[in-house]
C-alpha cells in the first residue's frame, strides 16, 4: 500500500488531500456544533420589532404571521403603522437596504384609538369579536366601551359596527406627553433655500 | 476644616446676585385672582376637593393627594372658587393643564392652625403625616413631595442629612435673603427632618462660598447644634443633588438610583423652612420665597408671594418694561424654561422670575457646525462627552447614546453655555431622552399588545376545539345508533316509547288528524284529476298507475276518518 | 403679554468658534515670523496663495452647495487650513503645487465630507501628503537658512522669489539644501558625531539643527498660548511629544551610525512643534476625550518616529496624523470616560443590557 503510495505521486497527493479535506471538514463541522451562538429565532426578533398592531394591513392575520412571512423571504416594507423607523430596524436587523413603505399596505400616519360613541351603540358585539387584542369590553345589548390604553390603533372594528358608531380618533398630547422637539438647526435648513436663510442670518 | 471632593467640569458664569440682594424679602398686594395649578411636583395630579362657588379660607385644603407622589394644594388666601379648568401653566410646553380659580375677599381670613410645638412628641410616621398634608413639595426645583422623600429615607438607614443651600444658579438669591432673615427657623425645620429621619449621624448645610452673610447667619443659627455648615467653592452646578453629595461627602449617587440608596437625603434649604411652618406652625404650603430680578425690571428684589400669584401681577408691581425684555424666564438663566405667557401662575418650584433686558442675555446666534472641539466635556459635570451626544442625537442613534449614558445628563446647561458654535446641546439631549422613553413605552405597549393578541388566539383557538370535540362526539353517537346491532323488537320497543313520549293532548291529536285528513283529501283529488287526464290520453299502463294511486289516497282518507272518529268517541 | 420661547441654558460665554480660529492664526504668527526670517519670500508667498485658494475654494463649494457663504467663512477655518498648509509646504514651490494642495484640502478633505466638523481628517495634512507623493522632487526641495547661506548668495528678494514660484526660473545654486532630517535620512554609514562635524547646519546650530530649531520653538511659543488660552487641552501635545523623545531616546544608542538622531534633535527638528501643536490639536479629526487624545497623540508621535527612523520619507507628521486620524474612531470607542454614577467606563458601543 506504502509502495503503491511513494511510486504514484499522483495518487499520493490525492489521497492526502482527500485525507486533510475530511479531517478539517470533520473538525469544522465538530466546531460549528460545539461552538454554537444560541439566539432567538429570527422570527421571534422580528415579531419583537413589529408594533403589534395587530391590524392585519401587511395581508396576514396579526404580526406574528408576518414575521414569520419575513422569515420567509417576504418583502419588509408591509407594515404602515410600524413606518419607516421599523423598517429600518427590520433592515438593520437582517442586514438588507431598508425600502421605503409600500403604499399599497397603507400610508403611515399618526396614531390613534378608537372610541364608541356610546350613546349610539347597540350591543351587537360584532367590534367585540373584531378586535384582535380583547381591547372592547361589553356583552349583547350592552353597552361597549373601548379600554384606550389597550386599544392598538388597528381600526379592525371600524368596519364591522352596523350603526358605524366608532370613531379612529388621534391621540391627543396632554402635558405629560409632550416632549422637547429636537432643535431646528439652522445650518441644515440653509441647505433647503439659499435666499431664505440669508435673509434671517443677516 | 472638612475635607471637600472636587466635581469634574463645571463652568462660572457671571454671578448677577447682588442687584436682588439690596433689599430685603418683600410682600406684595393681594391679587384679585389666584391660580393653582393641581399639578406642581413631580408625581400625578392633585383632585379638587372644593366646588365652584365654595367660599375657602386662607390655608384650606382646595385639592387633595391622590396616587402615586401626590401633594395637596392650600388656598393662599380666602375667597371664592371662580372656576376649575384647564388653564396655561409654568411648563416648557407653554400647554395648559387642570387648574383652580380663587376670586381673593382680600380679608385674608386663616382656618385655624394647629401648630406641633411638641413635635418630638410625635412619631417619625405622625411628623411626616403633617408635611405631606401641609403640601409641602421640594422648592429648589424639581418638586419632589417632601414627606414621600422623608418616607423613602426611613425605609433605609439614613446616616447623613445634605441641606442644600447652595444655590448656585446665576440670579437667583431666595435661598441667601430667606437664610440671611430666618436662619433660626431653617434650623428649626432641619430638627424636624431630623426627627423624621430618625436622628441621622450627621447633618451637613452645604453653601456656595459667594454668600458669605448668610453663612455668618447660619454659623450663628447652628451654634448650639450638631449641625456642620460646609461652605463649598463657587462652581455651577455645584448645587445639583448628585454634585453636591459627591462635594461634601466624596460618594457618588449610582446611576438611576437615589440618595437615599447611599443613606443620604438631601432636602433644599428652602423646604426645611416650608417644613418647619408646616409642623411647627401648623401652616399648610401657600407662599414661598422667590426672586424677581433682570434689567427690564425697575426693581430687583425677593419676594414672598402667594402660590398661584400671576406673573404679570408681580412684574406690574416692579416696573417692569415690555420692550425692553428679551424673553422671561420661571427659574435661573441655566436650567429655568422660557414663559410663553405672563398670565401664568407662580408654583411651589418657582424659584425666581428673570425679566433680561436685550443686552444681558441677547438673541442666541445663529448654530454653527460642531468642530469636537471638547469645551463641552470639559463642562460636563457628570464626565459625559457632549459632542458625541450631539452627533447621535441627531442621527437618533439610541442605542449609542444610552451607551454614551445620555440618561445621567442633569440638562445643567453648562455644555451649551460654552459651546462656541451656539448649539443648543441641551434641547437635543431633552429630545434624544423624550425619544428613548416614548419607544421604550411603545416597546412596553406592544409587549402588551402581543400577549392580548396570542391570548386571544389561544382562547380562540380552544373554543374551536371545544366545538370540534362536540360535534365529533355527536357523530359518533348517531353512528353508533346506525350501526347497533339490537334486536327488532327493542327498535319497536324504542320507537313506540317516542311515540307514547311524543303523544299530546287529545285536542293537539285531533288537530292534527284534522290537518292530515285535510292533507290525504286533498291528495286524493289531486290523483282523481291526474286518472282522468291519463284515461282521457294516457296509455293503459299509465291508466293501471294513477288508478292505484286513486285507490291509496282514498285508502289513506278513510283510514284518517275512522282514526278521528275513534278519537273523538 | 406673550413672549418669546426659547429653551436653555439662557446665555453663553460669548466664545465662538470664529474666535478660536482667530486665536490659532495668531498663534502660528511667531513661527511665521522664524520661518520668514529664516528661508525667504518663498514662506509668505505660500501663505497668501495658500490663503487665497483656500477661501476660492470654499467659497465656491459653499455656492455649489447652497449655504450662505459669507455665514460660514466666518468660522475662519478655511483660512486656518490655508494658513497651515502654506506653513508646512517648502518656500518657492512652483504656485500651481500650492494651488493644488490646497484646493485638494478644502474641496476632497473637508467639503465633500459635509464641511467644518464632518472631516474625518485633517484637510491640511490630506492636501499636503497629496502633493508630496504626486511630487516628491519639488516638495523635499527646501530652502538653506540664512545664516548657512554661502558667501556672496542671499535669499532671492520679493520679485525674484515670484518669478521663481510664477515663472518656474531655478532658484541660484546655494540657495536650497537639505533638511536635517534629509540628512540623517541619507546619511547612512556615518557616525553621528560626523554627520554633526560634516554639516555646518548642525555644526553651527543652538541645540537641533540651524533654522529649524527657532521655527520650532517658535511654534513651541505659539502652542503654548494656544493652551493657556485654553482652545485646546495638553493631553495631545503632550503625549505626542514625550512619546517622540521617548523613542527617540531608546533608539539613539549614543550615536553609532544606526542612530537615526537625538531626542533633541527630533522634537526641534521638521514639523515636530508644528505638528504638535497645530496639527495633533484639531478637534475635528482627533479623538474626543482626554484619555483618548493621550493615546491619539502618543499613537501619531509613536508613527512620527518610526517613520522618520525607519520610513522612507526625512519627515513623517502629515501621515502620522493622518494614520492618527484613522485611529481615533477606534480609539473613542474605548476610551469613554467614566460618568457620574457608573462604577465602569463603557464602551462606546455597549449594549444597554451590558451593565
Amino acid at each position: 500500500m506504502i509502495e503503491l503510495l511513494t511510486e504514484n505521486i499522483i495518487l499520493a497527493a490525492l489521497v492526502s488531500l482527500v485525507g486533510l479535506g475530511v479531517l478539517f471538514g470533520g473538525l469544522l463541522g465538530y466546531a460549528a456544533e460545539k461552538f454554537k451562538v444560541e439566539s432567538d429565532p429570527i422570527v421571534e426578533q422580528l415579531d419583537e420589532l413589529l408594533p403589534q398592531t395587530q391590524c392585519g394591513q401587511c395581508g396576514f392575520p396579526g404580526c406574528k404571521p408576518y414575521a414569520q412571512s419575513i422569515a420567509d423571504g417576504d418583502a419588509i416594507n408591509k407594515c404602515p403603522p410600524g413606518g419607516q423607523s421599523t423598517i429600518n430596524a427590520i433592515a438593520k436587523l437582517l442586514d438588507v437596504a431598508a425600502p421605503s413603505l409600500d403604499e399599497e399596505h397603507g400610508e403611515e400616519e399618526i396614531r390613534t384609538v378608537a372610541f364608541i360613541r356610546e350613546d349610539e351603540c347597540i350591543g351587537c358585539t360584532k367590534c367585540i369579536q373584531a378586535c384582535p387584542v380583547d381591547a372592547i369590553l361589553g356583552a349583547a345589548k350592552l353597552m361597549h366601551t373601548v379600554i384606550t390604553q389597550e386599544c392598538t390603533g388597528c381600526d379592525l372594528c371600524v368596519e364591522p359596527c352596523p350603526v358605524d358608531c366608532i370613531d379612529m380618533l388621534p391621540i391627543e398630547e396632554d402635558i405629560d406627553q409632550w416632549r422637547w422637539s429636537i432643535p431646528k438647526n439652522q445650518h441644515q435648513l440653509i441647505a433647503t433655500s439659499s435666499s431664505t436663510v440669508h435673509e434671517t442670518l443677516t | 476644616m472638612r475635607q471637600l471632593w472636587e466635581t469634574p467640569g463645571g463652568v462660572h458664569p457671571p454671578e448677577n446676585k447682588v442687584q436682588s440682594l439690596k433689599l430685603g424679602i418683600g410682600h406684595l398686594a393681594i391679587p384679585e385672582k389666584l391660580i393653582l395649578p393641581l399639578i406642581q411636583h413631580i408625581g400625578d395630579a392633585a383632585k379638587p376637593c372644593v366646588a365652584i362657588g365654595d367660599v375657602v379660607l386662607k390655608g384650606q385644603k382646595i385639592a387633595s393627594a391622590s396616587g402615586d407622589l401626590s401633594a395637596p394644594v392650600h388656598a393662599p388666601t380666602s375667597g371664592v372658587i371662580s372656576a376649575i379648568e384647564d388653564r396655561p401653566v409654568a411648563h416648557p410646553s407653554g400647554m395648559s393643564a387642570l387648574c383652580i380659580e380663587i376670586i381673593s375677599d382680600s380679608e385674608e381670613r386663616w382656618i385655624d392652625l394647629y401648630g406641633h410645638t411638641d413635635y418630638k412628641q410625635l412619631s417619625p410616621q405622625e411628623v411626616s403625616h403633617l408635611i405631606a398634608d401641609a403640601g409641602v413639595t421640594g422648592l429648589g426645583g424639581a418638586g419632589f413631595p417632601s414627606a414621600a422623600k422623608l418616607d423613602n429615607g426611613r425605609t433605609k438607614p439614613v446616616n447623613t442629612l445634605i441641606i442644600n443651600a447652595t444655590e448656585c444658579e446665576p440670579y437667583i438669591t431666595a435661598d441667601d435673603i430667606l437664610i440671611r432673615e430666618r436662619a433660626a427657623e431653617i434650623i428649626q425645620g432641619i430638627g424636624v427632618i431630623s426627627h423624621v429621619l430618625d436622628m441621622p449621624r450627621r447633618i451637613l448645610i452645604g453653601i456656595e462660598s459667594n454668600k458669605p452673610e448668610a453663612i455668618d447667619a447660619l454659623r450663628e443659627a447652628c451654634k448650639s447644634t450638631a449641625i456642620e455648615v460646609v461652605v463649598v467653592p463657587t462652581k455651577y452646578p455645584s448645587g445639583g443633588e448628585k454634585q453636591l453629595v459627591y462635594i461634601l461627602t466624596g460618594q457618588e449617587i449610582p446611576s438611576g438610583q437615589l440618595p437615599s440608596d447611599i443613606g443620604m437625603v438631601c432636602v433644599n434649604s428652602g423646604t426645611a423652612f416650608a417644613i418647619k411652618r408646616a409642623v411647627i406652625d401648623g401652616q399648610p404650603l401657600i407662599s414661598r420665597i422667590m426672586t424677581v430680578t433682570g434689567d427690564a425690571c425697575g426693581i430687583n428684589r425677593n419676594y414672598e408671594v402667594l402660590i398661584g400669584t400671576p406673573v404679570s401681577h408681580i412684574l406690574e408691581k416692579n416696573k417692569f418694561i415690555r420692550k425692553n425684555c428679551s424673553r422671561l424666564i420661571m427659574g435661573g438663566p441655566m436650567m429655568g424654561f422660557s414663559l410663553s405667557s405672563s398670565e401664568l401662575p407662580v408654583v411651589k418650584t418657582t424659584t425666581c422670575i428673570l425679566a433680561p433686558s436685550h443686552s444681558e442675555i441677547p438673541e442666541e446666534d445663529p448654530q454653527q457646525p460642531c468642530i469636537r472641539c471638547g469645551l463641552c466635556a470639559e463642562a460636563c459635570p457628570a464626565s459625559l462627552l457632549p459632542q458625541q451626544l450631539y452627533w447621535y442625537a441627531q442621527s437618533e442613534d439610541h442605542e449609542r447614546l444610552q451607551a454614551h449614558n445620555l440618561f445621567d445628563c442633569i440638562e445643567c446647561g453648562a455644555c451649551s453655555y460654552v459651546c462656541p458654535s451656539n448649539i443648543p446641546l441641551v434641547q437635543y439631549y431633552r429630545s434624544s431622552k423624550g425619544n428613548i422613553i416614548n419607544s421604550r413605552n411603545a416597546k412596553i405597549s406592544a409587549a402588551k399588545a402581543r400577549e392580548r393578541f396570542e391570548f386571544r388566539q389561544v382562547r380562540l383557538n380552544k373554543a374551536e376545539q371545544a366545538r370540534e370535540v362536540k360535534r365529533e362526539a355527536r357523530r359518533v353517537a348517531t353512528e353508533k345508533a346506525k350501526t347497533s346491532s339490537s334486536s327488532a323488537a327493542d327498535i319497536i320497543n324504542a320507537a313506540n316509547l317516542r311515540a307514547k313520549a311524543r303523544q299530546a293532548s287529545p285536542d293537539q291529536q285531533k288537530a292534527k288528524l284534522e290537518r292530515s285528513l285535510m292533507a290525504a283529501k286533498m291528495r286524493l283529488d289531486e290523483a282523481q284529476e291526474r286518472l282522468a287526464e291519463a284515461n282521457k290520453s294516457g296509455s293503459a299502463e299509465q291508466q293501471a298507475q294513477q288508478h292505484a294511486s286513486v285507490e291509496g289516497a282514498r285508502q289513506k282518507v278513510e283510514q284518517t276518518k275512522r282514526r278521528l272518529e275513534e278519537l273523538i268517541r | 403679554m406673550t413672549f418669546k420661547q426659547i429653551t436653555s441654558p439662557h446665555g453663553h460665554n460669548r466664545q465662538s468658534t470664529g474666535r478660536i480660529m482667530q486665536l490659532v492664526l495668531i498663534a502660528t504668527l511667531p513661527g511665521l515670523l522664524v520661518l520668514s526670517y529664516q528661508f525667504g519670500w518663498g514662506i509668505l508667498i505660500n501663505l497668501f496663495l495658500a490663503v487665497l485658494a483656500a477661501i476660492s475654494a470654499e467659497a465656491l463649494i459653499l455656492k455649489i452647495r447652497q449655504r450662505p457663504i459669507g455665514f460660514y467663512l466666518q468660522d475662519y477655518s478655511a483660512v486656518v487650513t490655508g494658513v497651515l498648509l502654506g506653513l508646512s509646504l517648502p518656500p518657492l514651490v512652483p504656485w500651481w503645487l500650492v494651488i493644488v494642495a490646497t484646493v485638494f484640502s478644502i474641496v476632497v478633505a473637508k467639503q465633500l465630507y459635509g464641511g467644518l466638523g464632518s472631516n474625518p481628517f485633517n484637510p491640511a495634512m490630506v492636501g499636503y501628503v497629496v502633493v508630496l507623493i504626486s511630487f516628491p522632487i519639488e516638495m523635499t526641495t527646501w530652502v538653506t537658512p540664512v545664516s548657512l547661506l554661502p558667501e556672496g548668495v542671499s535669499h532671492p528678494g520679493l520679485f525674484e522669489s515670484l518669478t521663481i514660484v510664477f515663472a518656474g526660473f531655478s532658484p541660484m545654486d546655494g540657495v536650497t539644501g537639505a533638511t536635517p532630517l534629509d540628512l540623517f535620512k541619507h546619511s547612512n554609514g556615518l557616525l553621528v558625531d560626523q554627520i554633526y562635524q560634516d554639516n555646518t547646519l548642525f555644526s553651527s546650530a543652538s541645540f537641533a539643527g540651524v533654522g529649524w530649531e527657532w521655527a520650532n520653538v517658535a511654534f513651541l511659543l505659539g502652542g503654548l498660548g494656544l493652551l493657556k488660552a485654553r482652545i485646546f487641552t495638553w493631553h495631545g501635545p503632550v503625549a505626542m511629544l514625550v512619546t517622540l523623545a521617548t523613542m527617540s531616546m531608546l533608539f539613539w544608542d549614543g550615536g553609532s551610525s544606526n542612530s537615526p538622531g537625538s531626542p533633541l534633535m527630533h522634537l526641534f527638528s521638521g514639523a515636530s512643534m508644528f505638528g504638535a501643536f497645530f496639527i495633533v490639536t484639531d478637534p475635528v479629526s482627533s479623538a474626543v476625550s482626554n484619555r483618548g487624545r493621550l493615546l491619539y497623540g502618543a499613537l501619531i508621535g509613536l508613527l512620527v518616529y518610526v517613520i522618520r527612523a525607519w520610513g522612507s520619507y526625512p519627515d513623517a507628521v502629515a501621515f502620522a496624523v493622518l494614520l492618527g486620524n484613522f485611529a481615533a474612531p477606534f480609539i473613542d470607542n474605548y476610551t469613554v470616560p467614566r460618568t457620574y454614577g457608573h462604577n465602569q467606563r463603557r464602551k462606546a458601543t455597549a449594549k444597554e443590557e451590558d451593565e
